[in-house]
């Protein structure tokens, strides 16, 4: 089952390769891993999307803990989680009715075009990793060119908890 | 203010943190600091090589409580450190270890000596440091001293780049260091602690089994009241040896791959085991499913990483075993009855354990060649009543020391249990005698480990180290000779040591004392005229080639499937 873990880190060079480290060292998995600064630059924060069974998570979480440089790490549980993913598509396309129908599509998708070329598209989306996943089956078969994702980010809910 | 030099600032924090010497070597990155050491009271031990200053403040931690001290250059003295940071973190010995490193506009650069030593010690330090800015030297020192020192101790490495130590700050005063991420339990909870003894207080076939953090907490004057008021069989791991006296009729001795009969059977019937800063190790532990399979868990440990990390625990106490087990104390004493109930209730299990003991005691068959477990047995006696320091090096002669040395106080036993690094005993043998130059401080080797680091015997000569190094020579790498023999038909390949040094010639060159035994007769005198010596010694004892550990549980088996004599 696959596990968010939001980890605060102090905004220190080696941090991340300590992270990195822990879950090389101990045979944990990682399937994606975002981090960037908070509203304190001092503090960075890291969310982690790792999957194995619950005392495995338990391990994973103690050990971040263990780290000197890490403030803070709390599970996200998929009832509180509000958590997105951004992914950039780059499409090689003429324009003609294919194209019309992946704009089409694009828009049922909520995605925004961010460069539009004579054989040439950009577009970026986002939302739930599930909702991605979904629109990468639709849209995949229109010859993604390229793609970068970030990753999932996330945050807990406040409300209806 | 006065401004110093980076060196300088060092000095006068290790001179507040109270450290009393530093093992080191010197080299180009470092010269800074050595050309100021000799103006401040801390003593230095110039080694013969890096990995040895390591293991020498870890025998010194170890020996003392006190958190022990290297200083290398940078580089190859940087890398010569990494088995030592290992072989302290594997067994929370706290360290700072403090490496050269090239000029800040150099790093990165392939310099000279130049090795990424906080990349490479990440994951065998409990926390590391490159200093990149003067102006967090101080702070950095005081956090390592802190880090290392506290919640479960650890090595912790700083990197200091030459023009740090070279350039000029004003020191301020030192200040209690404040770190968000780390702050340690201490205090166990009370309501744990309160099921904890009714679950203890209830049981019929209870153990504790007891290991090297109840020594790291000075914690073992606490256990051992708490067993003895209970009258609750002991039995510790590798790493906790004189953390209860062996010689108490509720002591089993050590646990697991070599550990005794009635130890492992004691285990393995029991049904409820306490875990006091012990780790379930798979050397301890064997096969996890048969491992106390009728046993209610309860685990005390300051590091919550370990509960529950191999064996599910049924109830969890976090916190500093001194802590804990006072509280645990306070719990018996103000419950006198279920106390003594307790106390009185499993007596039908002391016997059964003693009838363990009475099937398979410890024991080996003395014949005209030497029993590596006779020398072993020998010192015991010799040295009773001296408070001797034990340390050892790692394979059979380790084994035999744990299983035959009747040991009775904490931190008298240096030995690498988690890492099992071969080379250990003489230079932590070395930093134990440098914090205790009159006790008895003896290592007892094998004929392989002993040339691991046998260099250290220029050090302990140069310093007069009495320290007294036994070699049980064997002509093997015993202990992968035994697997070899048990397990690949015989099949010795590479475990014969051919080519040894006469190591009583050996000694001589060193300028140290070096004495032979032939013959079971002459253990004992050979033995007294090493220990009466004011001088290092080293004893080459010819044993019997082919003796083997026992009891011995195959890895991955069953710890109550033992192979006996």
């Amino acid at each position: 089952m696959k596990h968010v873990i939001n980890v605060l880190v102090e905004n220190e060079f080696g941090v991340l390769s300590r992270i990195a480290s822990l879950f090389s060292g101990r045979g944990f998995n990682i399937e994606s891993l975002t981090v960037a600064e908070t509203e304190d630059s001092s503090v960075s924060s890291m969310t982690i999307v790792t999957e194995g069974a619950d005392h495995i998570i338990e391990q994973i979480t103690k050990q971040l803990n263990k780290l000197i440089n890490v403030i803070k790490v709390v599970e996200l549980s998929e009832a509180v989680q509000m958590a997105r993913e951004m992914v950039l598509l780059k499409f090689s396309i003429n324009g003609g009715p294919k194209r019309v129908e992946l704009l089409s599509l694009i828009e049922i998708y909520q995605g925004r075009v961010l460069e539009l070329g004579p054989r040439s598209l950009i577009v970026e989306m986002t939302g739930e990793r599930a909702k991605i996943e979904a629109a990468l089956e639709v849209l995949g078969p229109f010859g993604i060119k390229e793609m970068s994702r970030t990753g999932l980010v996330a945050l807990a809910r406040e409300c209806g908890k | 203010m006065r401004k110093l030099s980076g060196a300088q600032i060092l000095l006068e924090v290790l001179q507040e943190q109270g450290v009393e010497v530093i093992f080191g070597y010197p080299g180009g990155a470092v010269i800074n600091l050595y050309d100021h050491l000799p103006d401040y009271s801390c003593r230095h031990i110039l080694v013969r090589h890096e990995q040895a200053a390591v293991h020498a403040a870890d025998g010194y931690a170890r020996a003392t409580g006190k958190t022990g001290v290297a200083l290398v250059t940078s580089g190859p003295g940087a890398t010569n450190t990494v088995t030592g940071l290992a072989t302290a973190n594997m067994d929370s010995i706290p360290l700072v270890v403090f490496t050269g490193q090239v000029p800040t506009p150099l790093i990165g650069n392939d310099a000279f000596q130049e090795a990424d030593i906080v990349g490479i010690t990440r994951p065998c330090t409990k926390h590391n440091y490159l200093v990149k800015k003067i102006e967090d030297l101080e702070r950095i020192v005081n956090e390592a001293f802190h880090i290392a020192g506290s919640g479960r101790p650890g090595p912790v490495l700083i990197d200091l780049p030459k023009d740090i130590i070279a350039g000029q700050w004003v020191k301020k005063k030192s200040v209690q260091p404040l770190l968000k991420g780390y702050n340690p339990t201490y205090a166990g909870h009370a309501g744990q602690i309160q099921r904890a003894m009714q679950v203890l207080f209830k049981a019929r076939r209870p153990l504790f089994y007891v290991g090297g953090g109840v020594i790291l907490a000075n914690a073992a004057s606490e256990l051992t009241e708490l067993a003895c008021r209970l009258n609750m069989p002991v039995t510790t791991t590798l790493m906790g040896l004189g953390a209860f006296p062996e010689d108490d009729y509720l002591s089993l001795g050590m646990l697991g791959m070599h550990g005794t009969y009635r130890a492992n059977m004691a285990v393995t019937g029991s049904d409820v085991l306490v875990a006091f800063g012990a780790r379930f190790d798979d050397r301890v532990t064997g096969r996890i499913d048969k491992f106390a399979p009728d046993a209610k868990v309860i685990h005390v440990d300051i590091d919550p990483t370990s509960i529950s990390k191999n064996v599910t625990v049924d109830i969890p106490i976090v916190g500093d075993l001194s802590d804990v087990l006072r509280k645990m104390l306070a719990v018996v004493k103000s419950s006198p009855e279920a106390a003594e109930l307790c106390a009185a209730g499993h007596d039908e299990w002391l016997k059964k354990i003693a009838n363990w003991r009475d099937q398979h005691r410890l024991s080996y068959e003395q014949d005209d060649v030497i029993k590596p477990q006779f020398v072993v047995e020998k010192i015991s006696q010799l040295t009773r009543g001296q408070d001797p320091i034990i340390s050892t090096e790692v394979g059979q002669n380790q084994m035999w020391a744990a299983q035959f040395f009747t040991f009775t106080r904490p931190r008298t036993w240096l030995t690498s249990g988690g890492l099992g690094t071969m080379g250990y005993g003489l230079p932590a043998a070395m930093g134990a005698q440098v914090a205790f130059p009159g006790r008895l401080v003896i290592d007892i080797a094998g004929d392989g480990s002993i040339q691991m680091n046998s260099q250290e015997l220029a050090t302990v000569v140069q310093y007069n180290l009495p320290v007294k190094v036994i070699i049980l020579n064997n002509g093997y790498l015993g202990m992968v000779r035994q697997w070899q023999e048990l397990f690949f038909a015989k099949h010795y390949s590479s475990t014969q040591m051919n080519h040894a040094p006469d190591f009583v010639k050996l000694a001589e060159a060193y300028g140290a004392l070096g004495l032979r035994a032939r013959t079971p007769a002459e253990v004992e005198p050979v033995l007294l005229q090493a220990f009466s010596h004011p001088g290092p010694v080293v004893v080459d004892v010819v044993v019997a080639a082919e003796e083997n550990v026992y009891p011995m549980v195959p890895a991955g088996e069953a710890i109550s499937n033992m192979l006996l004599v």
